[in-house]
C-alpha cells in the first residue's frame, strides 16, 4: 500500500507545482478569475495541510511569483508546531524567494500579512531582514509607500527619522525634508518641474493631478522608467507622439518580447520583421546559453487556435508563450520544425482563430521523426476532440513503444476545474509553463509528470534544487 | 408548397461542448456569392410593435434586424454597412441601446432596391402565432359570436431570451470559430435547439454572438437548467488495425465522416420531417425568402423556421425554432379543427375524443372563451342535428 500512498503524493506534488507555474488568479479563456483563485486557493491549502515539507520545497522551483507569494503567507501563517530545525530551512528558503521576487509584489505580501493580523516572531524577522537588505530604502519609501508603511507598522520595524516622517506625517505639517529624493517628491506637490526626478508611477499620479498633456508627461519621464515600463509603454507613447520611450528589444526576456510583438498590428510586424525577429532571436539565445543547438532534431506543435487568446485580463499570453517557445526551440535545437495548428508558416504573424486540430497537427510532426516534441497547447483539443490522446496512444504502444522519440506537453493555462493543467494524454507528461525561459528546467521535471520516476527520487530532486536554490542564495 | 428540410452545401464538423450546450459548426467549401447579411440593432429592453402590414399587428422582443442585400447578377457582395458609398446601418461594434418607443414596421420590407430588412425567427413565429388565426370558417352553433367574429385573436406565445438559457452564453464565447465557418447547429442537452446559417463566413463571425439575442422554446430552457453537462464524443482509434504512420492518418481521416454521421442523426429531427407547409414570402433576385411550419406530429421533435434558399437549392440563410409540447399541441390541435372544417363533433371522432373533452382540451390548450358550453354539451347528448 505503501506504493500507491507515494504515487497519489508523488501525483499532487506534480499537480502542485504544475498549478504553482501556471496559475495567477486572473481570467483565463475558460474560468473566471474568481473561480481561478478559488481553486488555486485551496489547492494551496490542501497542500499545505498534507505536504508541508514539499510544499515549501517548491520555492525553490520556478513557479511563479503570485504562488511564491501565496506560498510563504501559507507558511508563515501556520508555523506553530515545527521543529526549529524546520522553520530555519523555511526561514532560508523564504529570505531567498523573497530576494528574487520583484519587490512590488513582496510589499503586497507584506501587506496582505498585515491585513490578515500574521504578526508571530518568525514573520517580523523576515519582514525586517527583507527590508534590511533593500539597497535604496529611500527610493522604496517613495515608491511603494503603501506597502512600507503598512510593513513598518505592522513589524514594528525602526525608521530613520526622516523615513518616519516621510510615511506617518500628513504633508501639510512638512516644512522641508533633508533627504533629496523626499524633498523632491514634497516639492512635486506643488511644482511641476520636480515631477520629473520620481519614479514612473509616483509621477503619473501627480502628473494627472497637475493637469500635465499625456505626451508631454510621456516624453519628459523617459529617463526615469524602468525596462518593464518602457516595453510597456511603448505603443501608449507612439500613440501619444512621444519618441523618447525606445525600447532595446533584444535585452527583454523572451516571453515579454513575444507579449509585445503581439499586440502589433498584422501590418506593422510585417513592416518590422527583420527587427523582430531579430530581437527574439537575440533573446532566445541568450535564455538557450551554452544549451543552444544541443536537443538535436525539434519538432514542436503550437497552438495559436481561438482559445490561445487567453483573456482580456491577460491578453494572448498562451499564444506568447507558444511564439517564445518557437523561438527557444529553435535555439536549443540542432534542427528544428514548428508547426501551427492554423497551418501559418510566419510565426511573427500569427494570431489567435480558428479551432484546435491538435491530433493532425501531431502526425504531420511524428511523421518528421524528431528526437524531441515539444506540445505548446492549453489542451483542449476540439477538431475532433480527443484525437491527439489517441494519436499519443496508439502511437506509443504500436509505432515507437522504445521511446525513441521524447514527447512532453508544455500547458500555459491552468484549469481551475481539474486543479491542474489540462492534460492531453496519459502516455505524455505535461507540465505547467508560464515563462518559455524555463522551459529547459521544466522538461526536466516532466518525467515525474509522467509517473516514471517516484516519490523517493522526486524528494531527492526537490532536495537537491533546494540546496542549489539556498547555497546560491548564500553565494549571491 | 410542401417539402422537406436539407442542408445542402454545407459540411459538419466536430462539435464543441460546453455544459450542457453542444455547437456544431456548419462550413461551407465556398462561400455563396450573391448574398450577403448584415444586422440592424434595435433597442433592448421593452416589447416592441410589429406591424404586420394588412393592418394587424403584434408586441415582441426584437433585439435586431438583418439586412439582406443581394446582387443580381450573383457577383460575389460585400456585407452591407462595409460597402463605400452607403450609409452604414449600424456599425458592427454597434451596441444595444436603451429602447425607442415606436412600431417597427413589416416583417420582411424592401430597403433600397438591392436589399431587405427582415425580423430573423418572427417570420417563421408570425407563420406559426398566424395559424389559423381566423378562427372558424363555418359557423357551427358550439362556437361563440367572438370566435367567429375575431376568431384567435389576441394570440399569444412565450419563449426564452438565449440570456436566459444557462450556459449559452459561455459556451458561444468560448466557441472556436471554424475557418469557412458559415453556420452552427446547437444543441441544449443533446437536442436541437436552433439550426443558424448564413451565406459568408464573415457574416458568420459578426452574427455568431446574435445567437444570444435569439428565442428558444421553452423546453430548452428547462434541459439547460436540469442537465449539467453532456459527453463529448472523443475519438477512438483501434491501436491494433495501427502499424504505420499512414494508418494512423488514415484512421484519423476516417473520423470526419463519423462527424458527419453524427450530425445527420442529431439532425434527423428537423430533416426527418418531409411535410413541411412552405410559405414564400419575398423573392431577392435568384433567392427566396421563405418560412415553413411542420406538420405538428404529437410527441416529436417539431421545428419551424425562416430560410433563404438559391434557386439551385443551396441554402443561404436559415434559422429554426424547436417549438415546446405544449405548442405542437396548440399547432396540432388547431390543424385537426380546421382539417374538419371547424366542425367539434367530427374532430373530435378524428381524435378519438368527445366533443366535450375535445372543448376541453382547447381550454386548457389556452384558447378561452371561443366554446358556447351548452352547445357543445348538446352537441355531444343529441349529435348534431340535421334539420336546420
Amino acid at each position: 500500500m505503501v506504493d500507491r500512498r507515494d504515487l497519489v503524493a508523488c501525483e499532487d506534488v506534480v499537480m502542485f507545482v504544475n498549478a504553482a507555474v501556471t496559475a495567477t488568479g486572473q481570467r483565463e479563456f475558460r474560468d473566471d478569475a474568481d473561480a481561478q483563485r478559488l481553486s488555486v486557493e485551496f489547492l494551496h491549502e490542501y497542500i499545505v495541510g498534507n505536504y508541508r515539507e514539499l510544499y515549501a520545497a517548491t520555492l525553490a522551483l520556478d513557479i511563479n511569483d503570485f504562488n511564491a507569494a501565496l506560498i510563504v503567507r501559507h507558511l508563515l501563517e501556520s508555523s506553530r508546531d515545527l521543529t526549529p530545525e524546520v522553520r530555519r530551512r523555511e526561514g532560508e528558503l523564504i529570505a531567498r524567494r523573497l530576494e528574487l521576487m520583484a519587490p512590488q509584489r513582496v510589499w503586497r505580501l507584506f501587506r496582505e500579512l498585515a491585513r490578515r493580523g500574521v504578526n508571530n516572531r518568525r514573520t517580523r524577522a523576515i519582514m525586517r531582514d527583507w527590508a534590511a537588505g533593500r539597497r535604496d530604502p529611500v527610493f522604496d519609501a517613495v515608491k511603494y509607500r503603501a506597502g512600507v508603511k503598512a510593513t513598518m507598522r505592522h513589524a514594528h520595524l525602526e525608521v530613520p527619522a526622516e523615513t518616519g516622517t516621510f510615511l506617518f506625517t500628513p504633508l501639510r505639517r512638512v516644512r522641508v525634508f533633508t533627504t533629496p529624493l523626499f524633498e523632491t517628491w514634497r516639492q512635486a506637490h506643488y511644482a511641476q518641474s520636480s515631477l520629473y526626478d520620481l519614479p514612473y508611477s509616483v509621477a503619473e499620479g501627480l502628473a494627472s493631478a497637475h493637469g500635465i498633456k499625456r505626451a508631454t508627461f510621456l516624453e519628459k519621464i523617459a529617463p526615469q522608467l524602468t525596462r518593464l515600463e518602457r516595453l510597456r509603454l511603448q505603443s501608449a507613447g507612439e500613440r501619444a507622439g512621444a519618441t523618447a520611450i525606445k525600447a532595446d528589444l533584444a535585452e527583454m526576456r523572451l516571453t515579454r518580447l513575444a507579449s509585445y510583438v503581439l499586440s502589433l498590428s498584422q501590418a506593422e510586424r510585417a513592416a518590422r520583421h527583420d527587427e523582430l525577429r531579430h530581437a527574439m532571436t537575440v533573446s532566445a539565445r541568450r535564455v538557450a546559453g551554452e544549451a543552444a543547438g544541443t536537443w538535436g532534431r525539434v519538432v514542436a506543435v503550437l497552438d495559436d487556435s481561438f482559445s490561445s487568446f487567453g483573456s482580456t485580463a491577460k491578453r494572448q499570453r498562451p499564444l506568447a508563450v507558444a511564439l517564445a517557445c518557437r523561438f527557444l526551440l529553435k535555439a536549443l535545437a540542432g534542427e528544428f520544425t514548428g508547426l501551427w495548428t492554423s497551418g501559418t508558416h510566419d510565426p511573427l504573424l500569427v494570431r489567435p482563430s480558428g479551432p484546435t486540430p491538435l491530433g493532425n497537427r501531431l502526425i504531420d510532426a511524428l511523421e518528421l521523426a524528431p528526437d524531441r516534441l515539444v506540445v505548446v497547447s492549453d489542451g483542449w483539443d476540439n477538431s475532433p476532440p480527443g484525437l491527439a490522446a489517441e494519436v499519443l496512444r496508439v502511437w506509443r504502444e504500436r509505432l515507437d513503444p522504445m521511446g525513441a522519440t521524447t514527447v512532453v506537453h508544455l500547458n500555459p493555462v491552468y484549469d481551475a476545474e481539474g486543479f491542474d493543467v489540462k492534460r492531453l494524454s496519459a502516455s505524455v507528461p505535461t507540465v505547467g509553463v508560464r515563462d518559455a525561459e524555463d522551459v529547459p528546467a521544466l522538461v526536466e521535471l516532466a518525467r515525474f509528470a509522467e509517473g516514471r520516476a517516484g516519490f523517493a527520487e522526486l524528494r531527492r530532486y526537490l532536495a537537491d534544487r533546494q540546496d542549489r536554490f539556498r547555497t546560491r542564495g548564500a553565494a549571491a | 408548397m410542401n417539402g422537406g428540410f436539407a442542408a445542402t452545401g454545407l459540411i459538419a464538423r466536430p462539435a464543441q461542448v460546453w455544459g450542457a450546450i453542444r455547437l456544431v459548426p456548419l462550413v461551407r467549401e465556398e462561400p455563396l456569392v450573391g448574398l450577403r447579411l448584415d444586422r440592424r440593432v434595435y433597442g433592448v429592453g421593452d416589447p416592441s410593435i410589429v406591424d404586420v402590414g394588412d393592418g394587424s399587428w403584434y408586441r415582441s422582443f426584437i433585439p435586431h434586424a438583418f439586412v439582406a442585400s443581394w446582387d443580381v447578377d450573383g457577383d460575389p457582395t460585400a456585407a452591407f454597412g462595409t460597402q463605400l458609398h452607403e450609409r452604414p446601418a449600424t456599425p458592427r461594434s454597434a451596441r444595444m441601446r436603451m429602447p425607442t418607443r415606436r412600431a417597427v414596421r413589416r416583417m420582411a420590407r424592401g430597403v433600397g432596391s438591392n436589399r431587405l430588412r427582415f425580423l430573423p425567427m418572427h417570420l417563421a413565429l408570425e407563420g406559426y402565432l398566424a395559424l389559423h388565426f381566423g378562427g372558424p370558417s363555418i359557423v357551427w352553433e358550439e362556437w361563440t359570436d367572438r370566435a367567429v367574429r375575431e376568431g384567435l385573436s389576441p394570440r399569444m406565445e412565450e419563449a426564452y431570451c438565449g440570456y436566459a438559457v444557462r450556459g449559452l452564453a459561455d459556451a458561444l464565447k468560448v466557441f472556436e470559430i471554424h475557418p469557412g465557418q458559415c453556420g452552427v447547429a446547437l444543441y441544449v442537452a443533446d437536442t436541437l435547439a436552433s439550426v443558424f446559417v448564413v451565406p459568408h463566413p464573415s457574416d458568420y463571425r459578426a452574427l455568431h454572438a446574435t445567437l444570444l439575442e435569439d428565442l428558444y422554446g421553452e423546453l430548452l430552457f428547462h434541459y439547460a437548467t436540469y442537465v449539467e453537462a453532456v459527453p463529448d464524443f472523443v475519438v477512438a482509434i483501434e491501436a491494433q488495425r495501427v502499424s504505420s504512420l499512414a494508418d494512423l492518418r488514415r484512421a484519423a481521416a476516417g473520423q470526419v465522416g463519423d462527424w458527419e454521421r453524427f450530425h445527420h442523426l442529431m439532425l434527423s429531427g428537423l430533416t426527418g420531417e418531409g411535410a413541411y407547409r412552405n410559405e414564400s414570402v419575398y423573392r431577392l433576385g435568384p433567392f427566396e425568402l421563405s418560412r415553413f411550419l411542420p406538420s405538428f406530429r404529437l410527441d416529436e421533435e417539431n421545428h419551424i423556421g425562416e430560410r433563404i434558399t438559391h434557386q439551385d437549392g443551396r441554402l443561404a440563410y436559415c434559422k429554426t425554432f424547436r417549438l415546446s409540447a405544449a405548442q405542437v399541441r396548440r399547432g396540432h390541435l388547431l390543424t385537426t379543427l380546421h382539417a374538419h372544417g371547424w366542425a367539434l363533433d367530427a374532430a373530435a371522432t378524428a381524435l378519438h375524443s368527445t366533443p366535450s373533452a375535445l372543448a376541453r382540451r382547447i381550454r386548457e390548450s389556452g384558447f378561452e372563451g371561443l366554446l358556447r358550453r351548452h352547445a357543445v354539451d348538446r352537441l355531444e347528448r343529441e349529435g348534431r342535428r340535421r334539420d336546420r
